[in-house]
């Protein structure tokens, strides 16, 4: 077996996708990486898994039965942990294409997004306009309604923050969202979805807050322009599921020259004075036939998960999730094979909206007639987790299984690691999509490297041994 | 750079008749201990190049090279190399995936290589797709041509391993290039070309998109991929 290097510039603890983003990063900039899961996978906490493994990690079955055979080939399923999807015109598509991991992976549209109006037996479901003409044709909206949103719409696609004659004579840096649609004189159910289903914010608290609205025409900017690249939803969604990621990500690291150790515990943080200066580690073989291998090594700087780091994290919410698998399409989703929907607090007397999410064979995460719809919100109470989810559970009719387990906490690190060189991520929130996963990395990048990550042109100029 | 397609694009994966002429993209992938040749075989066979010094794998990990079989027939090889992931048992699933071909290599004057290229085949044969070609490699042919006591494995001994695991047998030199485009060739002409799917056959068609930067995609909708 090859030696472990003594030093390296960064010691990157597990695989979860901003781990995988910023260990190829670094490696791609020319910095010697080593990159440890203490899994036997890649992904983490943002793995994809197969009906066998997610069976045992709920453990929702009776010990010696084997529930997923009746499911097909265990390896026909990849079923995402977290619930999230790609922006079309988001931060992460426009990293996978700077460092051309775009390569490894194929998309494919989510079908559609969809909102739900209304609860209980009342409630209907809603293709979420995206455009003027959208806009007119929605049933959402009666029809002096929708004048008023074709016409919000067209003022937002004109927008320039910069440009104070594009504000409408608002003072756009003290105004707040309420203002904004106060002057377009939309209705509250109008203002629901706009900020829940196109804003995409889980709580109303973005409505009062002063010198909000710039960011929130931003969010509808990237929530139309999403729409407008490929047609059917703002959504992309990574053939085999989002596993694929964190493991697109990997490759180009190694490519770049990044170690990969999985299935390697963490013994011992080593530090010098306050400052962690390196790790002593053991590697543990899979097939168990070699004697585990430990090893100690340095690093000018450590990066990892919160996992890696129990006292270095304090937990600042808890996120429900419930993994429904289904055998028909969502209803009010005219049969989509895929959808986001989302149920907006307010509808249902929540703080937090519900999301759904869905995909199914046409994503290869499934054999053909299955669909994955995973439902998700943050927690409000401390009990009761399963009626928290109802309104969700209400839409999706049939169940065939459903895998719930406790809510699970979310983490952020205590300090930025200027002091003890460790730079953790936070965990993967409650949001539909990427884009608050790139500000992380983007965020740790620039209190572990001083400067900031430039996405545009990641590749240009690095040479290749081989070429590519 | 060499052979460089538009970003993430899958190009016509699969086959397509023009006329009587036949075009089939397939996912190669190599395998093997640490050192004993994967990437100077990829490189002969797609650069005719040869590096004495060659060091472990950074970078050549996405080479493309057609092969014609004949007037009509192309098959175009998608190679990955395991860009030194398999050092440490770290390779990713994503690797395996859709693979239509292997090139399992050993080096003939290292016995432990052998043993270890069993091993990856049992992987595959685990991992992969059902109907995966795999080929039996052994590198440094060269090494032995002057000196023939530095043979660790007979050809007859890996030969017969070859036939009893169904697979193609080769004995090559990434350095001299002996048989190394003969090892590509057999593996295009064993592969199924009329089923030639895309590497995952289920995918293309409605909703399938190329990624691609912004400002050159075109305005607005319609830009789905043509695979």
């Amino acid at each position: 077996m090859d030696d472990i290097a003594p030093e390296y510039d960064a010691i990157v603890l597990g695989t979860g996708l901003t781990e995988c983003i910023l260990s190829g990063v670094l490696s791609v900039k020319g910095q010697k990486v080593l990159h440890i899961d203490k899994n036997d996978h890649y992904g983490g906490e943002a793995a994809s898994v197969n009906i066998e493994a997610l069976f045992k990690k709920y453990g929702n079955y009776t010990k010696g039965e084997e529930p997923w055979k009746k499911y097909g080939r265990v390896n026909d399923w990849n079923i995402d942990l977290v619930p999230k999807l790609l922006m079309s015109s988001g931060e992460l598509t426009n990293i996978l294409v700077s460092t051309d991991v775009t390569r490894y992976l194929e998309f494919r549209q989510v079908a559609g997004s969809y909102v739900q109006q209304g609860s209980g037996p009342k409630a209907t479901v809603a293709k979420v306009p995206s455009d003027a003409g959208e806009a007119l044709r929605s049933s959402l909206m009666g029809i002096f309604e929708k004048r008023r949103m074709k016409s919000f719409i067209e003022w937002v696609g004109t927008f320039n923050v910069d440009d104070s004659t594009s504000h409408k004579g608002l003072n756009i840096n003290t105004t707040t969202m309420k203002d904004v649609y106060d002057k377009f004189g939309l209705e509250i159910g109008t203002r629901d979805f706009i900020g829940h289903a196109m804003a995409l914010y889980t709580t109303d608290s973005y409505i009062t807050e002063q010198g909000k609205a710039p960011e929130t025409i931003e969010r509808i900017k990237l929530y139309g322009n999403s729409v407008a690249r490929y047609g059917k939803s703002p959504y992309i969604y990574p053939l085999y599921g989002l596993g694929e990621l964190p493991q697109g990500f990997a490759r180009l690291s190694a490519i770049y020259g990044g170690t990969y150790m999985l299935n390697t515990s963490i013994d011992e943080v080593q530090y010098d004075g306050a400052k962690a200066v390196g790790i002593s580690a053991t590697m543990h073989d899979r097939g168990g036939d070699s004697e585990p291998m430990k090893f100690t090594t340095k690093a000018k700087k450590i990066l990892g998960d919160p996992s890696y780091f129990p006292g270095k994290v304090q937990v600042v919410g808890h996120v429900l999730k419930a993994i429904c698998i289904l055998n028909h399409p969502l209803a009010g989703t005219d049969n989509s094979d895929s959808a986001q929907l989302i149920i907006p607090q307010s509808q249902v007397g929540r703080k937090n909206d519900i999301y759904i999410a869905v995909v199914s064979s046409a994503h290869n995460v499934c054999p053909k007639g299955y669909y994955i719809a995973i439902v998700s919100t943050i927690s409000e109470t401390s009990a009761n987790h399963h009626l928290e989810l109802a309104p969700g559970f209400e839409r999706l009719g049939r169940i065939e299984e459903k895998f719930m387990g406790p809510p699970i906490p979310l983490y952020e690190p205590l300090e930025s690691g200027a002091n003890d060189n460790i730079f953790i991520s936070k965990s993967y929130d409650a949001t539909s999509h990427f884009e608050t996963t790139t500000d992380d990395v983007k965020e740790i990048y620039h209190r572990a490297e001083g400067h900031e990550l430039v996405v545009e042109g990641l590749r240009e100029g690095t040479n290749l041994v081989g070429g590519e | 750079m060499a052979t460089k397609g538009p970003v993430g694009a899958r190009g016509p994966a699969g086959s397509s008749r023009g006329g009587n002429s036949r075009f089939a993209q397939f996912k190669l992938v190599l395998l093997g201990e640490s050192a004993v040749g994967k990437s100077s075989l990829v490189l002969r066979f797609v650069k005719d190049q040869f590096d004495d010094y060659r060091e472990s794998t950074i970078g050549a990990a996405f080479l493309t090279q057609t092969i014609s079989l004949d007037d009509q027939t192309t098959v175009k090889f998608e190679i990955w190399d395991t860009a030194g992931q398999e050092r440490y048992k770290s390779l990713a699933p994503m690797y395996y995936r859709n693979a239509n071909c292997a090139v399992v290599v050993y080096d003939i004057t290292q016995a432990s290589s052998l043993d270890k290229a069993k091993q990856w085949i049992k992987e595959l044969q685990r991992q992969a797709n059902e109907n995966i070609i795999i080929a039996l490699a052994g590198n440094k042919l060269d090494l032995v041509t002057d000196q023939p006591d530095k043979r660790a494995i007979t050809t007859a001994d890996a030969e017969a391993y070859a036939r009893e695991s169904g697979l193609l047998f080769f004995e090559t030199s990434a350095k001299t290039s002996e048989n190394v485009r003969e090892l590509f060739t057999a593996i295009a002409k064993k592969l199924p070309l009329d089923q030639a799917g895309p590497r995952n056959p289920r995918s293309g068609g409605r909703g399938g998109v190329e990624l691609r930067p912004e400002n050159t995609s075109t305005q607005g909708a319609g830009n789905t991929c043509a695979c």
